[in-house]
């Protein structure tokens, strides 16, 4: 008898009893989820992180400046009392400001110069043919920044390329709600095939 | 005089780490990685420390108040369960915290993300109907994608698994593309508007 899997298959029922509705079951388990995720991640935190990424460096090889993160670090504790509370806004300042500083060129590069590059081609085959697929896109990408550009009442000429860009958003939430339905779906599959395997035993 | 400082701060680290993106020099580029990998993953380690902290004394007080006091309770013996396991028995292999992992977390986690399933199919099911055009774009593109990624692939006709690649190439890929430059141009202008002082939402309130 595998306690682990009785224990993973209790708790899982107990998670789908919440279909039925709201229950103590669901939310003892829930309350559960909640600790152990938490304990779980400030363990591989405190391990990977800190330990090697600050006190070993920081105490065996001597890497003194990484006593400025330590001390900015330290600086959000500051929040607990009223009176320090302004301390925790620099390490959050150097979070934003370094943030920030860094994602003007990265954003700039890989959200738009690379997809307004990708757009951007021969819309004309070699045998002289225009190239539907290339044409969809163009015009989808126009419209569809057209749909979301507010600055002007979308009436006229620009209400109408706004409506088209509707049918692409359309097909976009379309194909995007498609996959999130199926990788919901594995995923209950594989929870109702253990339940069914692992737990019940009811097939191999 | 907090706020005017941790501004001057958030526009010198800003200014800075924009400067270091055009240099190639090793020393701007031990400085940018200095900044962005070691500084972060440290500063959000220890935050997630205040965090921890912050989330046991909300539970210790709602516990001293009887709400949810089972509840809380159970929140806070996960918690405190799985570093007592790591230090005495620590985080290999098959230790008993890689065991609560696996035979506790895994499978609640993943079961609550199954639940969305149902709810999904519930949603689809009130809401998913062609009345009018966009709708019926909407619907035949879901419908679509199901029947060509699913195991009916293999069944329905050559076309529709075609049609359906198409979709996905062109209309869908160019939505996805304009929202993408969306979001580009956005943070560019939150960034910048960050660094020089005029969004300062971030700085909170005095009281």
């Amino acid at each position: 008898m595998d306690w682990g899997v009785i224990i993973a298959g209790l708790l899982t029922l107990a998670i789908f009893s919440f279909l039925y509705r709201d229950n103590p079951a669901y939310k003892m388990a829930e309350s559960l989820l909640i600790g152990v995720s938490i304990g779980y991640f400030l363990v591989i935190t405190w391990t990977n992180t800190l330990m090697d990424l600050l006190f070993v460096p920081l105490t065996q090889d001597a890497k003194w400046p990484l006593i400025i993160p330590l001390a900015l670090g330290v600086m959000m504790f500051g929040r607990f009392h009223k009176r320090t509370a302004p301390l925790s806004r620099i390490p959050i300042a150097v979070l934003i400001g370094s943030g920030a500083g860094v994602a003007i060129p990265a954003m700039l590069e890989a959200r738009t110069l690379r997809q307004i590059s990708a757009t951007v081609g021969p819309l004309v085959t070699e045998s002289g043919l225009p190239d539907i697929s290339l044409i969809a896109v163009l015009v989808g990408v126009l419209t569809t920044l057209v749909y979301f550009y507010f600055s002007r009442e979308h009436k006229g000429a620009l209400g109408g390329a706004a409506k088209v860009g509707t049918y692409f958003l359309m097909s976009f939430f379309g194909t995007t709600f498609g996959y999130t339905v199926m990788s919901r779906m594995s995923t209950l599959i594989g929870r109702v095939e253990f339940l069914l395997s692992d737990f019940l035993r009811l097939t191999q | 005089m907090g706020r005017r400082i941790a501004q001057i701060i958030c526009f010198a680290f800003g200014a800075l780490l924009f400067a270091l993106y055009f240099s190639q020099h090793p020393t701007a580029r031990s400085l940018n990685t200095a900044v962005m990998i070691d500084y972060w993953q440290i500063i959000f380690a220890i935050t997630l420390l205040v965090g921890v902290i912050s989330f046991v004394r909300i539970n210790l007080s709602n516990i001293r108040r009887g709400d949810n006091r089972p509840y809380r309770i159970i929140s806070l013996v996960g918690l405190a369960v799985m570093p007592i396991l790591a230090i005495i028995w620590g985080i290999k292999g098959n230790s008993p915290f890689m065991w609560m992992f696996e035979y506790v977390q895994v499978p609640m986690q993943s079961t609550v993300f199954a639940l969305l399933a149902f709810f999904v199919a519930s949603a689809s099911f009130r809401g998913f109907r062609a009345r009018s055009a966009p709708a019926a774009v909407l619907l035949t593109a879901a419908l679509l994608t199901l029947t060509s990624r699913s195991s009916l692939e293999g069944i329905v006709p050559q076309f529709i698994t075609e049609a359906a690649d198409w979709v996905r190439g062109n209309p869908s890929m160019a939505a996805r593309r304009a929202i993408l430059i969306g979001i580009g141009l956005g943070s560019l202008t939150t960034s910048l508007r960050v660094i020089l002082g005029i969004e300062r939402t971030w700085l909170g309130s005095d009281k």
